[in-house]
């Protein structure tokens, strides 16, 4: 048996997980490890420029990939700057092992440099954390944030490591365990069968039925059995922001996103369903609207692996708590085709086509007709959509032009859409496409942004450079922080607070171009849709292309505030209430 | 009012990790015990909060959640015991002090100490009652109180014990 040190035993344990990709940044308190991480080729690490990216390359390579995602950190400043990456996995329950150093454990608690208390900061943002205390627990405690990372309800888990405790003189017998007793962490309960049979009598009576999809399906790699569910039925599905790609969105029974910006005919079915199932969504705020107005006719289901989301913030008539995929098969098992009543649910289904047709999203604005002088941003996503015959992996920023993408890239397949939709991190997109383009080399991947968002983690055109990764970024140049002039311009009378640069925007294509990269701007309609073929055709280089879109546009439909699910802008003039 | 029971695994972290579960969502801990079982890889908790129900309800899955936690129960669910004990010091006589006690039912008290002009009561009864018994108190020579915080106990086979550990493997 090879002897290890806890920092050779803690590389090995990553190995022993088969991790291959460990994102990272070095620092006196990680050097050992770093030391460790040299002597062996089966962990390869990933030298970022910011250690926030570090966190969402591992959080898009394990979204893409549904693995875990690993991440190691230095104590103090390398810690505190993988918070905001470790809160934005959180709020999304993506698993995460970030490894942190720490001074060493007779320094903690005296101020010493580079101290911060970490596990004290990222305590309200993990799924767990743990202190090594002693080299030789150190594959037990990773083995432990492995399983608590991507069992139940997956999240990030931090290992705070003190110096000390990687010594290369303390040597000790290493073994990776083959199993963990965890008393206090257990799966969740059975689903009683008769919370499947009372769900399965709701399905089989509804007339107005709506499947809620949300990143739950996705996580509980469970599309199959959600296909499955709407073709027995014929109901209408409709995605959340996180959940696109759950369910294919050519296909016939999907109405589209719905909340916040979601299409009119989704959020208007929410409306006036008799019953709502949510699966693997967590009637997030953005997607309710007003929760004392919301839904008041529907009944609910409601699906999660989260048994602390259920009745969190909407009472259900039928709680189903567990494993997404199996749930569904037991209900598929039960639910009898006879049963349903098909047409009622056919004139439901006609009831949302006329939505849609009256103030539903207009796919087809490349078409020359609608050609204006200034690029709209939903013409830049359907030309990615045609350029990439909608197969990309899109990884988005926040703001104006996420939304876009959400609307007009017409996901059909899981884990495509890469965003930080729980807490809307400005900075996420360029990391994230690099987590996903080392797992997927020969894809397209897209960073679809904006050029306040880019800005925030620009410094990653170095790492793309060093490790060639040719992903794409499509930068929807507004020249202002679009989707805050959006809330200024509607309910602050157009007052711009702190949203415009345009002066000291740098050259975006000489700065991709000075980093080693291919730069590229487009202003003209005429050129659009070539340009990108172009673009996307560049299948060993980064392109940069920066496409100047109408400043003015903004991102419809729109819930009013405080209002129900049919309470919506459709446009700058229209409203629905 | 809910009394709450926990376990949890005596680790560093647990506790606040517990705590901070009320203080994130802005609820206030009335009252909270802790330490460790007959089996000193556990503490045994007890809180009291004053939240409306379906607030105990969020909490307590929350709880549930939190990985260092190894059992909840609701004591205002399940019919159980709690007392507490506190301990006051006076500036009074002895003689003063057996008086107090005497006089205090349902209250049981006891003098633990007498030094210089200074008595220590230890008193024990359900919350109320040490309530009660403090504001009897002549504030002049009453001069500090500790209270433990309730401590609270499901009657009967309302046990809160550990769930067989569970063994992952894979
Ligand atoms: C780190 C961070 N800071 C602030 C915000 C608030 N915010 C949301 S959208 C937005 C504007 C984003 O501008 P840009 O990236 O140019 O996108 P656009 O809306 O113009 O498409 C801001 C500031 C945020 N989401 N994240
Ligand atoms: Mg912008």
């Amino acid at each position: 048996m090879k002897k290890e040190s806890g920092g050779s035993a803690l590389i090995r344990a990553l190995a022993d997980e088969n991790v291959d990709l460990l994102f990272g940044y070095p620092g006196g308190a990680a050097l050992h490890i770093y030391d460790a991480i040299y002597q062996q080729d089966k962990v390869q690490h990933i030298l970022v420029r910011h250690e926030q990216a570090a966190v969402h390359a591992a959080d898009g390579y394990a979204r893409a990939t549904g693995r875990v995602g690993t991440v190691l950190v230095t104590s103090g400043p390398g810690a505190t700057n993988a918070i905001t990456g470790i809160a934005t996995a959180y709020m999304d329950s993506i698993p995460l092992v970030v490894i942190s150093g720490q001074v060493a454990s007779h320094l903690i608690g005296t101020d010493a440099f580079q101290e911060t208390d970490m596990l004290g900061i990222s305590r309200p943002i993990v799924k767990h954390s743990f202190l090594i205390q002693s080299p030789e627990e150190i594959p037990e405690v990773v083995k432990k944030a492995f399983i608590i990372a991507k069992t139940g309800k997956p999240g990030p888990v931090v290992i705070d490591v003190p110096k000390d405790m990687t010594d290369p003189n303390h040597l000790f017998d290493y073994q990776y365990p083959k199993e963990i007793k965890m008393r206090s962490y257990s799966a969740p309960s059975k689903v009683k069968e008769n919370h499947i049979e009372e769900a399965v009598s709701l399905l089989e009576n509804a007339k107005k039925p709506v499947l809620y999809a949300g990143g739950g399906i996705i996580q509980g790699n469970a599309s199959e059995e959600l296909m499955k569910l709407a073709n027995i039925m014929n109901a209408p599905v409709t995605n959340t922001l996180m959940g696109l790609g759950a369910f294919p969105a050519s296909h016939n029974n999907f109405i589209g996103m719905l909340g916040m910006h979601g299409t009119y005919e989704a959020n208007m079915a929410m409306h006036e369903s008799d019953l709502i199932f949510a699966l693997g969504s967590r009637f997030d705020d953005r997607t309710t609207n007003n929760p004392q107005k919301y839904s008041l006719n529907a009944k609910k289901i409601h699906l999660d692996c989260d048994y602390g989301s259920i009745e969190k913030i909407i009472n259900v008539d039928v709680s189903l708590n567990g494993d997404a995929k199996k749930i569904l098969n037991q209900i598929l098992k039960k639910i009898d085709p006879k049963n349903i009543d098909k047409a009622s649910i056919e004139l439901w289904n006609k009831e949302i086509q006329n939505w849609r047709e009256t103030h539903g999203l207009n796919h087809d604005l490349l078409d020359k007709k609608f050609h204006q002088k200034q690029i709209l941003p939903q013409q830049v996503i359907q030309s990615l959509y045609k350029s990439t015959n909608g197969k990309a992996f899109i990884t988005s920023d926040v703001g104006q032009h996420q939304m876009f993408a959400a609307q007009y890239y017409k996901f059909d397949e899981p884990r495509k859409w890469i965003n930080s939709g729980g807490l809307g991190t400005m900075g996420f997109g360029l990391p994230s496409a690099m987590g996903v383009k080392f797992a997927y080399p020969d894809e397209d991947v897209v960073c679809v942004t904006g050029e306040g968002s880019i800005q925030m983690c620009i410094q990653e055109l170095s790492t793309c450079m060093q490790y060639g990764l040719p992903v794409k970024i499509i930068n929807l140049n507004n020249r202002a922080l679009g989707m805050v002039k959006q809330w200024q311009d509607m309910q602050y009378g157009g007052r711009y607070s702190s949203i415009l640069y345009e002066d000291s925007l740098p050259d975006f294509v000489k700065l991709a171009e000075s980093y080693g990269h291919v730069g590229m701007k487009v202003e003209d309609i005429s050129e659009l849709e070539e340009r990108m073929d172009e673009c996307i055709s560049m299948k060993d280089k980064l392109v940069f292309m920066d496409v100047y879109v109408d400043p003015e546009e903004h991102v419809y439909p729109m819930l009013e505030a405080g209002g129900n699910m049919s309470e919506m802008r459709v446009s700058k003039t229209k409203k629905t209430f | 009012m809910s009394h709450i029971s926990i376990l949890m695994e005596n680790q560093p972290g647990a506790l606040s990790r517990v705590v901070g579960l009320f203080s994130q969502r802005g609820y206030n801990i009335d009252s909270l015990s802790v330490a460790p079982t007959n089996d000193s890889s556990l503490s045994r908790l007890t809180m009291v909060v004053k939240e409306e129900e379906s607030v105990i309800s969020q909490i307590l899955k929350q709880l549930n959640k939190v990985i260092d936690v190894v059992e909840v129960q609701n004591l205002s669910d399940v019919e159980s015991v709690s007392l507490e004990i506190a301990i006051v010091k006076l500036k009074i006589t002895e003689e003063e002090a057996k008086k107090i006690i005497d006089n205090a039912f349902p209250i049981i008290g006891e003098i633990i100490n007498h030094k210089d002009e200074f008595v220590m009561i230890k008193v024990t009864g359900s919350n109320h009652e040490v309530d009660d018994f403090l504001l009897s108190l002549n504030k002049q020579n009453f001069l500090e109180v500790t209270r433990s915080g309730l401590l609270g106990m499901g009657t009967g086979e309302n046990f809160l014990i550990s769930e067989s550990e569970t063994t992952i493997e894979y």
